[in-house]
């Protein structure tokens, strides 16, 4: 192939390109489903599941999107590969516990505070670390939530040690809206605090912003010589996740009343990541579909076995590794593709 | 009248340990300069242009654009100066289309890049400078195809197109027309006789061909040092530059 001549070559439309950026290649009215359907999951399953007492578990799982999504952000769009995302989830829900035990029992209050120091300690953090990249950068992310992990376990006056923060007194939402038995407001509160942390996830990444960020992780060189900040862009990223990761720990403290040693573990930053490669990363919708899978699959393998689910969860992850590159949100192109493949074969011939 | 020199080198030195990569070199490009650097492998070129570009930082010595110095900057913010550089080993966003590549740096010399809300007009205006660049230099046609698929060639002149977009003052061209086949060369010819004039522009070039059709002062380097410069037809009659070349000495 050789290049065109300097003539004027037809001007391609630069029309799709833009259109491209945001939805993908479906027609609308199924894209605009498709974008409907998690959330009109999430409204199907409070109805269904309200008299059933399996909502706290849709609780659970919309906390583990929650999380994953923050995850996303940093591992699928600016490609920073960490293993210590749990530090900010953890610390999220520390400071929420202590914040309505000390401060206020005000959960939106407890919320926007611990939003804010997961964000800040994210700064903090990611500034210290984020000039390292690879393998340098996930050895430091592990040193911090380790860092992190053993303080809460030493600082028994402040965190309850592995006891767990007790005595949270969470109260209504707006003065209204008690945290119930049946767990139908903390539902609903996650609900619509994922639904607004997806909005402003969406939007991030189908920013200029969010394109550098594709750029940072397909080769950060390149960005430099572009003139473009890396580590500013980097940061920033970092830092809205870490808030976001913290809303996520908020919330799974305000809705058990409980903070264990766990949320600061490092399996939990493992189990994140895992939701997040199952489903898929850099769709955002691939938190959704790798939380519920994963949560489910638990659930329901447990009962069998206490450790099946570990082996089941482990086999999915990595058939989904070897056949399906973008997670299991990859199945609808893989699917199209070879629905495609076949109507040409038929078509054509 | 003097007027200030678009890129100005001066003393330039680095070494790593023992090894010396850079001795005193004195560069100075004025406004449109097209000069040329050639040197045997390994005599400190890529590490010349690594030093301007601020991904070495140099032992000693000043860099100046425009008068203003730029040695102690980061090397996104000597491209915000106006210092830009292609590279040798094709560094391009391989999973954006043509067109994105282009608009990523314009977007990003229009210092919107960082903006978090949607998509506005302003980006629609960056894929059209990009597209209207890209038909210039007759990739337009390609704008669409994502760059892992593109043809060696015309990845080169995407290089170039990249670096352009970002209206440089200087632009540093690290061998432009390495690893293109003869056939696709005479296009990366044609690009370079037609780069605006009031760019200064540095060349590092391995194809004789190619530099000494299109610089008008030629610097040699060798083992980090200034062996010559001069007007091309001075240099290629030098024997020192010659022995150098042949690595034998011209008896």
């Amino acid at each position: 192939m050789t290049p065109a001549k300097p003539s004027t070559p037809a001007k391609p439309s630069i029309a799709p390109a833009v259109a491209a950026s945001g939805t993908g290649h479906y027609p609308l009215p199924i894209a605009l489903a498709g974008h409907a359907l998690p959330w009109l999951a999430i409204i199907a399953f409070f109805f269904f599941a309200s008299g059933g007492g399996y909502l706290s578990f849709g609780t659970t799982i919309m906390i583990w999107i929650l999380f994953a999504m923050s995850l996303d952000l940093v591992l699928g769009y600016a490609g920073i590969v960490t293993l210590g995302h749990a530090a900010y989830f953890g610390f999220g829900a520390y400071v929420a516990g202590l914040c309505s035990i000390y401060l206020t029992s005000d959960p939106l209050i407890g919320h926007a505070i611990a939003i804010v120091a997961a964000a800040v300690l994210g700064l903090v953090t990611g500034a210290l670390i984020l000039h390292t990249t690879g393998v340098t950068f996930l050895m430091l992310s592990l040193a911090i939530i380790s860092m992190m992990f053993e303080f809460a376990n030493k600082a028994k006056d402040i965190t309850g040690g592995d006891d767990g923060l007790q005595g949270m007194k969470v109260g209504p939402i707006f003065g209204t809206f008690e945290f119930n038995l049946f767990g139908t407001t903390a539902y609903v509160y996650t609900a619509v605090v994922l639904f607004l942390w997806f909005l402003i996830a969406w939007r991030l990444v189908h920013s200029p912003f969010g394109r550098s960020l594709d750029g940072i992780r397909q080769n950060a060189r390149r960005m430099r010589a572009i003139g473009t900040p890396v580590w500013w862009r980097l940061l920033a990223v970092y830092t809205i996740s870490a808030g976001i990761a913290g809303s996520a720990g908020a919330l799974s403290a305000h809705s058990t009343r409980f903070v264990g040693l766990d949320v600061l573990s490092l399996l939990t930053s493992g189990i994140v990541t895992v939701m997040l490669i199952l489903g898929g990363t850099r769709k955002l919708y691939g938190a959704f579909v790798g939380a519920v899978v994963y949560s489910v699959v638990q659930d329901s393998t447990a009962k069998i076995s206490p450790n099946f689910w570990e082996f089941i969860v482990g086999g999915m992850l990595i058939l989904t590794v070897l056949f399906l590159e973008g997670g299991l949100m990859d199945i609808g192109r893989v699917v199209r593709n070879f629905i495609a493949k076949i109507a040409k074969r038929s078509g054509v011939a | 009248m003097t007027t200030t020199p678009a890129l100005s080198i001066r003393g330039l030195n680095k070494s790593f340990g023992a090894i010396v990569v850079a001795q005193s070199i004195d560069v100075d490009l004025k406004p449109g300069a097209r000069v040329g650097l050639i040197g045997p492998n390994g005599a400190g070129k890529t590490t010349f242009v690594n030093l301007l570009t601020g991904f070495l930082t140099p032992d000693s010595g000043t860099i100046a654009l425009d008068g203003e110095r730029i040695e102690a900057l980061a090397p996104e913010m000597r491209v915000k100066r106006g210092l830009a550089r292609t590279h040798q080993i094709k560094a391009l966003l391989r999973g954006f289309n043509v067109r994105d590549n282009v608009a990523v740096a314009i977007a990003e010399r229009r210092n919107f890049a960082w903006r978090m809300m949607r998509y506005t007009p302003q980006w629609r205006e960056c894929l059209e400078e990009s597209q209207t660049l890209l038909d210039d230099m007759g990739i337009g046609v390609v704008a669409d195809r994502i760059v892992r698929e593109l043809p060696y060639g015309q990845q080169r002149l995407l290089e170039i197109a990249i670096a352009l977009s970002l209206k440089p003052r200087v632009l540093l061209l690290d061998e432009p027309a390495a690893g293109v086949p003869s056939t696709e060369a005479h296009h990366i010819h044609d690009v370079l006789s037609r780069l605006p004039k009031d760019i200064a522009i540095l060349i590092i070039e391995h194809d004789m061909d190619v530099i000494f059709r299109f610089a008008e002062e030629i610097i040699v380097l060798v083992q980090g040092k200034v062996l010559t410069r001069g007007e091309p037809a001075a240099i290629a009659a030098d024997p020192e530059v010659r022995a150098v070349y042949l690595g034998r000495t011209v008896i």
